[in-house]
């Protein structure tokens, strides 16, 4: 065991005085976190701006309670002129205008940001329903509230933590793993471990375990800065993310291994740990929901291990999901770690040369 | 008494070249031998197979009793090694690269740090590996090497891009090292280092040993002549400097006088051409 905690501590502290991996670990992903649930999180508690042009009776005859629901989603501004409004639209000075063409409600609306874009489709037809509902004199079956289309959707900090997290482990195990075979490589240190009287299961587990703890410590970070900072409220089976979490990291390894194989030098590694994990994680849904990707781009990203990590967290974190709703992608997971370990392994080299 | 190290017939093979070519060497114990050849001879890869970094495509590399390859657990706490590179642990203090080393062996950290003293590294205790000067680097991964007291010490060219300072120190620990009954293994292309501190010296090129003697026997067969330079830069070169000198001493002009025999240097390039090597 001596060995195994000497070699953990000197790749430990390798690693903590490291300042780029740290601010990439760390940092760099929680910028993105407070800059994305910062700006995106006043949007959407701020209301949606409406311009109503012309008369709408659907509109301005609301009952008193659906009146209530109406103003806390939307801030109203009259106007006569629809190219007016429409222009006002195309430039994102308001998000929707409204017009009431006989009986039919026609909303003009901008998919420039498809969160408003859905609140306010969401909320219209939910508006034009219950009119239509009102006007057969009977009482609904059914209730359904307006702010129920708020409320279906994550919101940003929720949507963002598990994701971006994903993202940040993915990197800091990548980049470590990759960085660390090429370096030692270089430097020989893997040639001087193998003529020491250590196991190579010695040095994988120590290279293992402090990637596996720093991924720990981001999560731990995230989910503090998120709750603490941006009201992220985390959901029943969250524990269930840390087991996915050190299996999403053995993955992330395998690939920075699989740089690090077939790379030359330390720079080559991180770039290549780079290119497969940045565009990966746009796929992903890293930094923003899939939901809207054409169909073939949504098939694609089911291919990719970062798309079930994160998919996986979410479900745990913050969609309430039972816990058993991380094992497929456990699973997946464990299986893509283990073919690309095998492949690193068979294209590993002692030697630069 | 078994050889610290006995090589047959080994060779090593990269594709079309043969960085070893059928190489065969005893070492003694407590022998310290020098592995003296120019850039490409070979020297590296021949010291890495018998450190069993490498099978050996033909051949028996047997180090103290027991087979090089395949790595064996049992045989590495009896061998030291130094690579050509510094192998640190990144950003490690000189003080946590050694102890890290140590208990890689079993080794306490208060020989660790014995270890730093005899290498004059205590100042330098809490400095970074990457904040060491070359000869410091070196000093270090030299006591790394020997940290663990090994039988047998491998040392891939110790006293390369040292200042003469350095390379004098070094070669006093060297020596003490292998005077404390240790047997070493040394790599260099530096003549007097290899005449100064080695038992025998293996001239190798090509991947071949091409002698395998000690310095002076070499330099005996060599049979070059004695360059006498007087103090008024006049050269005499002769076959018979006993008579030659006691000539010159009859005639006063002793004064000033430096006597060259044949050097390793002439031994080498004897032996090795002149042409440049990569």
């Amino acid at each position: 065991m001596k060995p195994f905690w000497a070699l953990s501590r000197a790749i430990l502290r390798g690693f903590v005085r490291d300042r780029t991996s740290v601010f990439f670990a760390v940092v760099f992903p929680l910028m993105f976190l407070v800059l994305f649930g910062g700006l995106f999180s006043d949007q959407s508690v701020g209301k949606v701006d409406m311009i109503v042009v012309g008369d709408a009776s659907l509109v301005d005859d609301l009952p008193a309670d659906a009146r209530d629901d109406f103003d806390d989603t939307f801030h109203v501004v009259r106007s006569d002129d629809l190219d007016d409004a429409l222009d006002q639209v195309r430039k994102g000075d308001a998000d929707v205008a409204v017009e009431q063409q006989g009986d039919t409600l026609v909303a003009h609306y901008s998919q420039t940001d498809p969160a408003k874009a859905g609140i306010v489709a969401g909320t219209l037809r939910a508006l034009v329903d219950g009119t239509n509902i009102a006007l057969t004199g009977q009482q609904p079956t059914y209730d359904l509230r307006v702010e129920s289309v708020e409320d279906d959707s994550l919101s940003t900090i929720q949507y963002y933590t598990p994701g971006l997290l994903g993202w940040a482990v993915a990197m800091s195990a990548a980049f470590g793993a990759a960085a660390t075979l090429q370096g030692w490589r270089q430097s020989k240190l893997l040639r001087r471990l193998q003529l020491a009287p250590v196991s190579t299961r010695s040095v994988v587990g120590a290279r293992v375990s402090v990637t596996v703890s720093i991924a720990l410590v981001q999560m731990a970070i995230f989910i503090g800065v998120g709750g603490i900072f941006f009201g992220l409220t985390l959901t029943g089976a969250w524990w269930m993310a840390i087991p996915l979490l050190v299996v999403g990291t053995l993955c992330f390894m395998a690939i920075g291994l699989l740089a690090g194989a077939i790379t030359k030098t330390q720079e080559g590694a991180v770039n290549a740990a780079n290119f497969l994990v940045l565009p990966m994680a746009f796929l992903s849904g890293s930094f923003f929901a899939l939901d809207d990707a054409p169909q073939w781009l949504q098939t694609f990203s089911e291919l990719l291990p970062l798309k079930h990590l994160n998919d996986g967290m979410l479900d745990v974190m913050v969609r309430g999901e039972p816990w058993t709703a991380a094992l497929v992608p456990m699973a997946i997971l464990a299986a893509f770690a283990l073919v690309v370990t095998l492949v690193a392994a068979r294209l590993f080299r002692w030697d630069t040369a | 008494m078994t050889a610290a190290i006995e090589v047959t017939d080994l060779t090593m093979t990269y594709g079309d070249l043969r960085a070893v070519d059928g190489v065969t060497l005893t070492v003694e114990e407590g022998e310290f031998v020098g592995i003296l050849g120019p850039n490409g001879a070979g020297k590296t890869t021949l010291l890495e197979t018998i450190e069993g970094l490498r099978r050996p495509d033909s051949g028996t590399a047997t180090v103290l009793g027991l087979p090089a390859w395949p790595r064996n657990p049992r045989l590495l706490p009896r061998i030291g090694v130094q690579l050509q590179a510094s192998s640190f642990f990144e950003r490690l203090t000189a003080r946590e690269q050694i102890h890290t080393f140590a208990a890689l062996y079993g080794v306490a950290a208060g020989r660790a740090d014995e270890w730093l003293e005899r290498v004059g590294l205590v100042e330098k205790a809490d400095a970074r590996v990457e904040d060491l000067s070359g000869g410091q680097a070196q000093r270090l991964s030299i006591a790394c090497a020997l940290v663990h007291d090994p039988e047998l010490v491998f040392l891939d060219e110790p006293t390369a891009a040292l200042d003469p300072q350095a390379r004098r120190n070094l070669w006093d620990l060297l020596t003490d090292i292998n005077e404390s009954g240790r047997t070493v293994v040394l790599t260099t292309h530096y003549m007097d280092e290899a005449e100064i501190l080695a038992d025998r010296v293996a001239v190798m090129d090509h991947g071949r040993i091409l002698v395998h003697a000690t310095p002076a026997a070499l330099i005996r067969r060599l049979d070059a002549p004695t360059r006498i330079t007087l103090a008024d830069d006049e050269v005499i070169t002769t076959r018979e400097p006993a008579a030659e000198l006691a000539r010159l001493a009859e005639a006063g002009r002793l004064d000033g006088v430096r006597v060259q025999t044949g050097t390793l240097e002439d031994v080498f390039l004897d032996l090795t051409g002149r042409e440049y090597r990569a």
